[in-house]
């Protein structure tokens, strides 16, 4: 490597950004702090922009300096007000660069409409937006006369809900079934304290089975993941399509299928959200998917994906 | 210490006792007395400088929403449709077509010497060039080379070249994009609207600093532009004060020769507002008469022409959604009660009546908590408040900076597009505002439109829109008030009335120094009231040398 030169690699792929929105009190800053305390691993880059006061655990931070706060297992978290744009850029040029950026809304931004800039930046990807709600006050919220439109749009624009503090609602399912008029077709998750599963906020790692792992309040025992190999020679497109559709209820789904012409494709599902990119030639072919037990029929996912590569390719049809 | 004492062709003293005077002792920078010589004399030996002896004195001009940014956007390159003075009294013309715009620009260019420094311009206005938009293959004229961006006069859509959208990534086919609209060829047009759609572009083309931040440059160039429209007190109404930027603020505006007191609020951002509080008492503290620091500026909306603004029922007259909240009622609400608690004041941005009813529910049930007497709370722009929320302010003791250059800018615009004919006709309702008892300072928000009160006061007295509509007959005011208010008016704003604003016993010696007579002129010809310079803490600053 030459003295001060930057060592050649391969191109890097886009840096996923995860999008945390909801108004004050739904758990935001919670929600970061569990991520944080369960990264297993990754490195974690936390963008805030809520007023003031530092929303991390005190017990996670290690060092901090005007712009970055560095934080245990290798995470990092900043703060980027006015500035989002370069404050990406500065997260994405750190060495060693982050894995994943959770990148916190304001109580009354518009999570779509930083999602919508996120999309437009080179070498970053949107993985996807998570909303907050609270359980105990959203249908008060989201009938006020001053934020109420904003609540209700925040939910529209999110690829998942998770619906925090259900330990402290009345009718948790009243709720839940309000939001799905609020919100259509919205995937939702129920928490309290916002515990759940890395996976499920960010998506599975690249490679293995999704580890549905929570904290104190583990609700895991109501996820399921399931590994699916689709044949090489999928459509990659209909293939993410088909695990967006509202009726699988899948929560995320991830992973690498190969195309008809050799080349791999990376397959990213966020509730309706889905993504195709190109993916590096050596990536395994196989697809996690995520979703609630008792919701997700993963028998019936298994034989829609095998079928839709099966009429893609045709080998099989007279 | 000498007294000096000037005659002049006529002395508007804003003091109802005694409304005009032919001379004004000054002494310390502060104004012994204004009356007749021999009144004058009875304060013992004195000089007579007669320099103004033919010139008309008004108490200094306060322009109470500005921003010392207007000097550092002169960096730039002036691309408006209308003419505009620059901080060296040179006139830009204004640019009538898309040609003239990248004549300018590439003149500008030829002058860089790097052939790949980004070229960045401001002020332009879209909406005048018959429907057609300027798209980046305009600007592909000025250069290919180097990235070029224009930021629109509403500060809400930048122009491109493609050659700003390539560095991006941006020059692609498949964009999708509420903010990005496509040509016939797939690729963006150039055109990025909203800030969603400008932030990528921001660090390409020059403007990725905080555009509230003043430099110290653009601060100098800045008071230029005050003593050449008769200003000698100016609001930096949204900086963030950062400690690097008082230090420079407190040197700069100190120096014998800086010729504007500097009135800087500190805008709620970045820090709770407990830490808000407790830092705007501290600034308070480092205040010298130059530059004082101490007061809270909020932003609750967005605007009305980026459509941004909170409107109530029934929206935007183009169906447009209904805006956005820049912050949630509770942190509102909390640094409200916080400041009166503390004795601190606060300015609130308010430019839609949905924003400017939370504010007010906010300070009612702040002062419920908190009763105080002469809070002086203000809402800022509070462009589309109707009667009934002047009636409430005026009750709850809430004051208004209203923004009547829109009516010139934008009113067309607000007739046709944003708000519709009945809310325009009632927008920045300064009669109303008087009527009912509120207190009324009236501002130009440069560099959004440019600094010049007599301007704005003419907006306000004739509500004239560019293409000549009166914008609401019923909410004119006339001259008398409008000189009133852009003088003491402000300065009540600021809680300086007792110290500026008229020429006084005891005040500071601030004068506008005029060549004609705004009390005579005429309504029609308040804009063109022809400013010699000012007199600032009694020192004298003509235009001509500044």
């Amino acid at each position: 490597m030459a003295p001060g030169g930057k060592r050649p690699g391969p191109p890097q792929l886009p840096l996923p950004v995860t999008v945390v929105g909801g108004y004050l009190g739904a758990g935001k800053t919670t929600l970061i702090n569990a991520m944080l305390r369960r990264a297993g691993g990754r490195r974690l880059a936390i963008m805030v922009n809520e007023f003031g006061a530092l929303p991390i655990d005190s017990s996670l931070i290690e060092a901090a300096d005007d712009r970055i706060v560095t934080l245990t297992g290798g995470c990092v978290c900043c703060s980027y007000g006015e500035d989002m744009v370069s404050s990406l850029a500065m997260l994405a040029a750190l060495d060693p660069r982050p894995d994943h950026v959770l990148l916190e809304a304001s109580g009354v931004a518009f999570p779509g409409a930083i999602a919508g800039t996120v999309g437009l930046l080179q070498d970053f990807v949107l993985d996807g937006t998570v909303v907050l709600a609270d359980a105990e006050t959203v249908q008060r919220r989201a009938a006020d006369r001053y934020i109420g439109s904003t609540v209700r749009q925040q939910f529209a624009q999110a690829d998942l809900i998770l619906l925090n503090k259900c330990d402290l609602a009345a009718d948790p399912d009243a709720v839940e079934a309000w939001l799905g008029e609020a919100a259509p077709d919205v995937r939702t998750v129920r928490a309290r304290q916002a515990d759940v599963p890395i996976s499920v906020v960010l998506g599975a790692r690249s490679g293995g089975p999704a580890k549905l792992v929570g904290g104190p309040f583990d609700h895991t025992g109501g996820f399921v993941s399931a590994m699916l190999n689709p044949p090489a020679g999928a459509d990659p497109g209909a293939l993410a399509r088909l695990l967006a559709d509202p009726a699988h209820r899948l929560l995320r789904a991830k992973g690498f299928v190969r195309r008809g012409d050799g080349a791999m494709a990376a397959i990213q599902v966020v509730g309706n959200r889905w993504t195709v990119t190109e993916a590096p030639a050596e990536a395994r072919s196989g697809l996690v998917c995520i979703g609630l037990k008792g919701q997700v029929d993963v028998a019936a996912v298994r034989r829609e994906v095998a079928e839709a590569a099966t009429v893609r390719t045709g080998t099989d049809t007279p | 210490m000498t007294t000096t004492v000037y005659p002049a062709r006529k002395i508007v003293t804003m003091n109802p006792a005694r409304p005009h005077a032919t001379h004004v002792a000054v002494r310390d920078g502060r104004i012994v007395g204004a009356g007749t010589l021999d009144e004058l004399a009875g304060w013992g030996a004195y000089t007579l400088d007669d320099r103004f002896a033919d010139k008309v004195l008004m108490p200094g001009l306060v322009e109470g929403h500005s921003h010392a940014m207007e000097g550092s956007f002169w960096a730039y390159v002036y691309c408006g449709y209308f003419d505009r003075m620059d901080p060296e009294g040179t006139v830009w013309t204004g640019l009538k077509s898309i040609d003239e715009i990248v004549a300018r620009l590439r003149e500008a260019a030829d002058r860089l010497e790097s052939p790949t420094a980004p070229l960045a311009g401001w002020s332009l206005d879209a909406i005048y060039y018959g429907g057609r938009r300027v798209d980046r293959h305009d600007l592909d004229r000025v250069s290919t080379g180097r990235a070029v961006g224009v930021l629109n006069a509403s500060g809400h859509i930048l122009n491109v070249n493609s050659k700003a959208l390539e560095m991006a990534g941006l020059l692609k086919p498949g964009i999708d994009h509420p903010g990005i609209p496509l040509g016939k060829d797939g690729l963006p047009t150039g055109e990025m609207k909203g800030p969603d759609a400008m932030a990528p572009l921001g660090p390409h083309t020059g403007f990725d600093r905080d555009l509230l931040a003043c430099d110290e440059p653009g601060l100098r160039r800045f008071a230029r532009l005050c003593v050449r429209t008769g200003v000698t007190t100016a609001a930096d109404l949204a900086n963030t004060l950062p400690d690097d930027a008082v230090d420079m603020m407190l040197r700069v505006t100190a120096e014998p020769g800086y010729p504007a007191r500097i009135v800087a609020l500190r805008r709620f951002y970045g820090v709770t507002p407990e830490e808000l509080i407790e830092r705007v008492l501290d600034l308070r503290e480092r205040s010298h008469d130059n530059l004082r620091l101490g007061v809270i500026k909020v932003v609750a909306d967005g605007s009305i022409q980026g459509f941004s603004a909170r409107l109530r029922w029934p929206g935007y007259y183009n169906g447009a959604p209904e805006g956005l909240w820049y912050i949630p009622p509770e942190h509102l609400l909390e640094i409200y009660e916080r400041a009166l608690a503390a004795g601190v004041q606060v300015h609130t941005h308010t430019n839609g009546d949905e924003a400017t009813a939370l504010a007010l529910d906010c300070v009612e049930a702040a002062l419920r908590k908190h009763p105080s007497p002469d809070h002086r709370f203000t809402l800022q722009h509070c462009q589309l408040a109707d009667s009934a929320q002047f009636r409430r302010m005026a009750r709850l003791g809430v004051g208004v900076n209203l923004f009547p250059n829109h009516h010139f800018y934008w009113g067309d615009q607000h007739y046709g597009i944003t708000v519709g004919p009945e809310r325009a006709e009632r927008m920045n309702a300064c009669a109303t505002a008087l009527a009912t008892g509120v207190p009324l300072a009236i501002h130009s928000d440069a560099p959004v439109t440019p600094l010049g009160p007599l301007f704005t006061a003419w907006c306000a007295v004739n509500r004239r829109t560019a293409t000549g509509r009166t914008l609401g007959e019923h909410e004119r005011i006339g001259v008398a008030d409008a000189l009133r208010t852009i003088t003491l008016g402000a300065a009540y704003t600021f809680k300086l009335d007792g110290e500026i604003g008229s020429i006084e016993t005891g005040k500071r010696a601030d004068f506008a120094v005029l060549e004609d007579d705004p009390e005579t002129v005429g309504g029609e010809a308040l804009k063109d009231v022809r400013i010699w310079g000012t007199v600032q803490g009694g020192r004298i600053f003509p235009a001509a040398e500044i």
